[in-house]
């Protein structure tokens, strides 16, 4: 490319490609190619009632029944109420002429595992969701970007935004990573190494040659939880590995126009020369399996560490969330972290419920039994198809555990699937918040292979000593 | 949207930092209408216990502190998920400043869009406002949108607030009328865009799926 322009990060790149119009005061109005709306974006419908407003774009809006969709049977009064959710997104989805993938489609799925399952992720687009993950098609080199429910309501009457452009940030991790370790681990060694806040107001660019040798899933995963850094953002610039996803799948470019796409893909790398506002290295080399000992995402540590001890901490402000979030997780100061006893597992969620990550569990659980109840919830119906062609399901459900459908499931418990109060739970999912997986409930979050070994040993320990040659 | 410019409330402290929108909402009530009020649903988990019984020793439930209109928190306030309903809960319950060092990303976005606002401070000042003894005694501060300040008895410390956010704030702006007004360039940039990508509309629609008629999931 003929260089009269300065450099450019990927990230300026996007935006530029989506810049309407920018104000005097900074706000630029994006263009936005792709918005997904589930369950939750009832309250936004409702406000485009209430204007007696129409949908802009519909040809670019796609609906999909995540949240509340039963993973089992439904039953309970609470499955009743959920049932209602999913139809009323249905009646939006149908009333407003948007195709949507509902709980019996055999589309449906998480919205950031089945939407780039079906090609409608592609490089270069713009893309929200009315869910703080959906920076995890940003491992496509996409702007994607979670947003709150009236500004779904604007999407949906203008198909647009307004932003600020963000500061831009470049997390390069380096080096192989050790065997049996993976996105998750770089993930959540970022997350404690910069803080849950460390990210904020950055767009997050994540390079390297570790990340670069990153399935699309692992890229998903990783660009998943850059919101537990804080981050609005998180992507990853396209490459072979990204076209070859792309390619063949059902919403995606074909023939001419896929040539086409992927010459543009290809400028949208960084240039190399391109400033960030703010650059952090990681060797991975030293990646190591990680586990959230706190109720924080950045309250984390590799297996072979231990509770902190607050006492011991420099920090008062971190040392009090410590002694809280210890409290709350009925842990001691020091005790060592491969000693936690656990009392389920959940496998899934739009962190970790795809086929590789699931290959990942199966392999530490064939022939094994779990010590502990557990769900496994698959990210879509074309992953839960694949997993019982391939015969993980079987797997899964000799060692005991639940094989169910697919949707956020225990993640976030708005389905009836939760943790009871008290117990502790070694999960896949993205927040070990307070409650988040049910009232009461603990959360330690890890990879899926952490997550199985977990179930196996019945208590928190490092993969790696159950992984077969 | 309810113009915001100076107010004196009382303040809530919740000093606790990362305190996310699963604690500011959980889950669980979110699918009831706005229509029915969220403000009982406001740090739910944390105000009640299980059988639904207030706890007399959190910040919120102290009667002295009965209609305030602030909240002082701790860092990273609204972390985590994009739901609305937070601010909404905050909102209705009558929360109309949260003063923190600092605040998720769309949380803060979401705040704006309902006319609450996310005052941001230093650390040091978030420590001097905590430790105020006009506060420790339940006295009401002042917080003016125009000078960016909070008053607590002799103490004055500034916090910042995007000059955007400020501006709809002080004037109760929405964001869809100003967006209206530019229909014909968003009409203009969709035309030359399809021109420049044509890829990237979805590729022909394929054929619906026949429901898995019967199947129970």
């Amino acid at each position: 490319m003929a260089r009269s322009q300065p450099a450019m990060t990927i990230i300026d790149k996007l935006w530029d490609a989506h810049a309407i119009t920018t104000r005097e005061d900074g706000q630029t109005l994006l263009f936005i190619d792709r918005h997904i709306v589930h369950e939750g974006s009832f309250h936004a419908f409702n406000q485009l009632r209430t204007r007696g407003a129409t949908l802009a774009r519909p040809d670019l809006t796609f609906g999909i029944a995540d949240h509340y969709v039963p993973t089992r049977p439904a039953s309970s009064a609470a499955n009743t109420e959920a049932a209602g959710m999913i139809e009323q997104l249905e009646r939006n989805a149908h009333e407003h002429g948007i195709l949507s993938f509902g709980q019996f489609d055999q589309r449906q799925g998480i919205v950031h595992v089945a939407i780039p399952e079906q090609g409608l992720t592609l490089p270069g687009l713009s893309i929200v969701c009315g869910d703080s993950h959906t920076s995890t098609h940003g491992a496509f080199g996409a702007y994607a970007f979670g947003i709150g429910a009236s500004e779904v309501a604007h999407v949906l009457m203008t198909q647009t935004l307004w932003q600020k452009r963000p500061k831009r940030m470049r997390i390069v991790v380096d080096g192989q990573l050790p065997a049996g370790t993976g996105a998750k681990d770089i993930a959540l060694t970022i997350i404690a190494r910069i803080g849950a806040d460390g990210a904020q107001g950055h767009a997050i660019e994540y390079a390297g040659n570790a990340i670069a040798a990153l399935s699309m899933e692992g890229r998903m995963t990783l660009c998943n939880l850059s919101i537990e850094a804080g981050g609005r953002l998180g992507l990853i610039a396209p490459d072979q590995t990204t076209f070859d996803y792309v390619r063949g799948r059902p919403f995606a470019p074909r023939g001419d126009d896929l040539a086409r796409a992927i010459e543009d893909w290809r400028l949208l790398a960084s240039d190399a020369d391109a400033a960030f506002d703010r650059e952090v290295v990681l060797d991975g080399r030293e990646i190591a399996p990680v586990v959230t000992w706190g109720t924080s995402p950045e309250q984390a540590a590799p297996i072979d560490g231990s509770v902190p001890d607050p006492a011991r901490m420099g920090d008062e402000h971190k040392a009090q969330a410590a002694r809280e979030a210890i409290g709350y997780m009925d842990l001691r100061p020091g005790q060592a972290l491969n000693e936690i006893q656990i009392d389920r597992v959940f496998i899934g969620s739009c962190t970790n419920s795809r086929i590789e990550d699931l290959r990942a569990a199966a392999a530490i659980l064939t022939g094994r039994r779990s010590r502990v109840p557990g769900l496994v919830s698959p990210g879509s119906s074309a992953v839960k198809q694949q997993a019982e062609q391939e015969g993980l399901d079987r797997i899964f459900r000799d060692a005991g555990l639940e094989w169910v459908a697919s949707g956020c499931s225990m993640c976030v418990g708005m389905n009836g699937d939760t943790v009871p109060a008290g117990e502790r739970c070694a999960s896949t999912t993205n927040r070990n918040f307070r409650g988040r997986q049910g009232r009461g409930s603990r959360t330690h979050l890890m990879s899926p292979a952490m997550v199985a070994a977990a179930a196996v040993a019945g208590h928190l320990v490092d993969s790696r000593l159950l992984a077969r040659e | 949207m309810r113009p915001f410019t100076t107010m004196a409330a009382l303040a809530c402290k919740l000093a606790i930092d990362n305190i996310d929108t699963d604690q500011l909402i959980p889950a669980r009530f979110m699918r009831r209408p706005r229509s029915e009020g969220y403000g009982n649903f406001l740090l739910h988990d944390l105000r009640f216990d299980a059988d639904g019984a207030s706890k007399p020793q959190f910040p919120l439930n102290d009667p002295k502190l009965s209609g305030c209109e602030v909240i002082l928190a701790g860092r990273n306030f609204g972390c985590g998920s994009s739901r609305e309903a937070a601010v909404y809960a905050l909102a209705d319950y009558g929360i109309r400043v949260v003063i923190a060092s600092s605040f998720g990303d769309i949380f803060a976005s979401n705040a704006v869009k309902n006319g609450v606002l996310p005052a941001h401070i230093s650390e040091e000042d978030s420590e001097r406002l905590l430790r105020a003894d006009d506060l420790v005694a339940h006295r009401p501060l002042t917080i003016d949108l125009g000078a960016q300040t909070i008053t607590v008895g002799n103490l004055v410390v500034t916090f910042a607030i995007d000059p955007v956010w400020k501006k709809q704030l002080l004037n109760g702006w929405d964001d869809i009328d100003m967006t209206r007004s530019e229909a014909g360039t968003i009409a203009r940039f969709a035309e030359q865009d399809e021109i420049r990508r044509p890829w990237m509309k979805p590729a022909g629609v394929p054929p619906p799926t026949a429901p898995r008629g019967g199947k129970t999931r």
